[in-house]
């Protein structure tokens, strides 16, 4: 299993939009928003939070978007047509492992990355670091159960890598969206903010920020991501195909 | 005992039946071949014997295992080369056989079954860049690296050029002789009359023919081709008569006379006995690939 898992980081690795997409991306991203002079000034909307103390679960959703929606899927589909898993099949191991070590090193990449990110953020611009850390690890495992579960739904559904790449761009921009990307959650409308609260990245943001700022994540994302990760999670199992 | 038996399997995908009752065994240490048009349940039938799908009734048997409850048991003694090389691109040579070795309890040593598989030049290599016959080879490797006892090989020289495919060949003869038993799937019937020491015939899910290769060749009602030319005159009914004789065909002073193995002395003799000398006499034994033209169901439009 860990040589699976070590196989599967290094072709990871190996793959440049992976890598910029998922590691450089986001933290040059993170830069560059905070050298705005205006993001870095304390804001009343945004009950005396600067802008940038809002990016770091932000960016670190940009990651977790990348690998469990674009990814993920479509490494697993690219598997699955080539016969990967079916050659896996007559081996002892299995294919199942494979597919455990796919989701242990995307797990690894967004826990590396958030690290980055975070070391970025307090080093470059004084964002602290998340004030309540069992309440940030809680949502970060919870994040990673519901988008990777999400990921593998995707992959259930696509017959095709051609097929999971353009659905996984169709699905990108509005969870961005409602993950604050553009408009931080804190400066959306009520309305806008009651449909991101029910999306996995918008729930998994809200639930950082707030362990960040030493509360606990509320209930209501908490249980968003519960629900995503289980009839997600649901869902694949039964619909996943092997070849 | 035989390493593998397969007793009246059955085995369909909805209302298709891709395999209706067949049954044989591979006995130790020999190659043997499943050959058929595209389509006749080759594949099904080796997916089954790995364990990759249930069959609908009757039984397989792997050393003496089921290959679905035994699974573990029998995927750790019985090296699997399906039809097309499976890796991801950037995976290097290297790299998969260590992977793969570190699949089973006891695995071969990989530096050797690099080198004998001619790929020790090539461990740096990712599989994108690999050529077809080193896909194939490494594909070889990968199921040999586990050491087996059985290794299923399912149209290995697909897409290699001629000089690839002999290599290959020379290669499968290299496997048995370290004692491994070798099924091998194949359309090609160059490669089964080459290799195999058995061949069993499958066509529309039914095994047709079971033996050697000259065997099946022979069973075939018209696979001995008789051509001569006659002189101007002699009428052929007495040997369209013969009852060893299967077909009869007259162009001209030519004549072609095709039938079963003792089909050439009946026609000299019945030749002999009318004072008839035949030139350009030509006697031909038909070849496996007439055998299998004979016995099977031309499949429309299948690609070779």
């Amino acid at each position: 299993m860990t040589r699976l898992v070590r196989t599967e980081a290094r072709l990871y690795l190996r793959e440049p939009t992976i890598v910029f997409w998922g590691l450089v991306f986001p933290a040059v991203l993170l830069g560059v928003l905070g050298a705005i002079p205006s993001f870095r000034e304390h804001s009343a909307d945004l009950g005396g939070r600067r802008v940038i103390d809002l990016y770091v679960p932000i960016t670190a959703a940009l990651v977790l978007a990348m690998l469990a929606v674009s990814a993920l899927p479509s490494v697993l589909v690219d598997y699955r047509r080539r016969g990967v898993l079916r050659r896996l099949a007559t081996t002892p191991v299995g294919p199942a492992r494979l597919l455990g070590a796919q989701l242990a090193v995307n797990a690894a990449l967004v826990v590396t990355a958030l690290a980055v990110l975070l070391v970025l953020g307090a080093a470059l611009y004084g964002v602290g670091l998340p004030a309540n850390a069992a309440g940030y690890l809680l949502t970060l495992a919870l994040a990673l159960a519901a988008l990777l579960a999400f990921g593998l739904l995707l992959a259930s559904l696509a017959p095709t890598p051609r097929a999971a790449g353009a659905i996984g761009t169709m699905l990108f921009f509005p969870m961005m969206f409602f993950a604050g990307l553009w408009v931080p959650r804190e400066a959306m409308s009520p309305a806008l903010q009651d449909v991101s609260d029910l999306t996995p990245l918008g729930a998994a943001v809200a639930g950082l920020q707030a362990a960040a700022e030493g509360d606990w994540p509320r209930a209501l994302h908490v249980a968003v991501l519960v629900a995503w990760a289980v009839v997600c999670g649901g869902l694949a199992t039964r619909l996943f195909r092997w070849e | 005992m035989p390493i593998i038996t397969v007793e009246n399997l059955h085995k369909r995908y909805g209302d298709r039946v891709a395999v209706d009752g067949v049954s044989f065994t591979v006995e130790e240490g020999e190659i043997f071949g499943l050959l058929g048009p595209n389509g006749a349940g080759k594949t099904t039938t080796v997916e089954t014997i790995a364990g990759l799908r249930a069959p609908d009734a009757g039984s397989v048997s792997v050393l003496g295992l089921d290959p679905r409850r035994d699974a573990a048991a029998v995927r750790e003694r019985v090296g699997v080369q399906l039809q097309e090389a499976a890796l991801p691109d950037r995976l290097r040579v290297g790299e998969a056989l260590e992977l793969y070795a570190g699949f089973y309890a006891r695995p071969a040593d990989v530096r050797e079954l690099a080198a004998t598989l001619g790929l020790d030049g090539h461990l740096a290599v990712p599989f994108a860049e690999l050529s077809g016959g080193q896909r194939q080879r490494l594909s070889i490797a990968l199921a040999l690296v586990g050491d087996p006892t059985v290794a299923i090989l399912d149209e290995l020289t697909t897409g290699l050029d001629p000089a690839a495919r002999r290599e290959t060949w020379g290669l499968v003869e290299r496997i048995r002789d370290r004692g491994v038993t070798v099924l091998l799937v194949t359309h090609v019937m160059e490669e089964a009359e080459r290799l195999a020491d058995r061949v069993g015939l499958l066509d529309a899910g039914r095994l047709v023919a079971l033996g050697a290769p000259d065997e099946v060749a022979a069973s075939a009602s018209a696979a001995t081709r008789v051509a001569f030319r006659v002189p101007p005159g002699f009428t052929g009914d007495v040997l369209a008569a013969l009852p060893e004789v299967a077909t009869y065909d007259r162009d001209g002073d030519r004549v072609t006379v095709t039938g079963g193995d003792g089909v050439a002395l009946a026609v000299l003799r019945a030749l002999d006995a009318h004072g008839v000398t035949p030139r350009n006499l030509h006697v031909e034994q038909g070849s496996l690939e007439d055998a299998v033209v004979a016995l099977t169901t031309p499949t429309m439009g299948a690609a070779a």
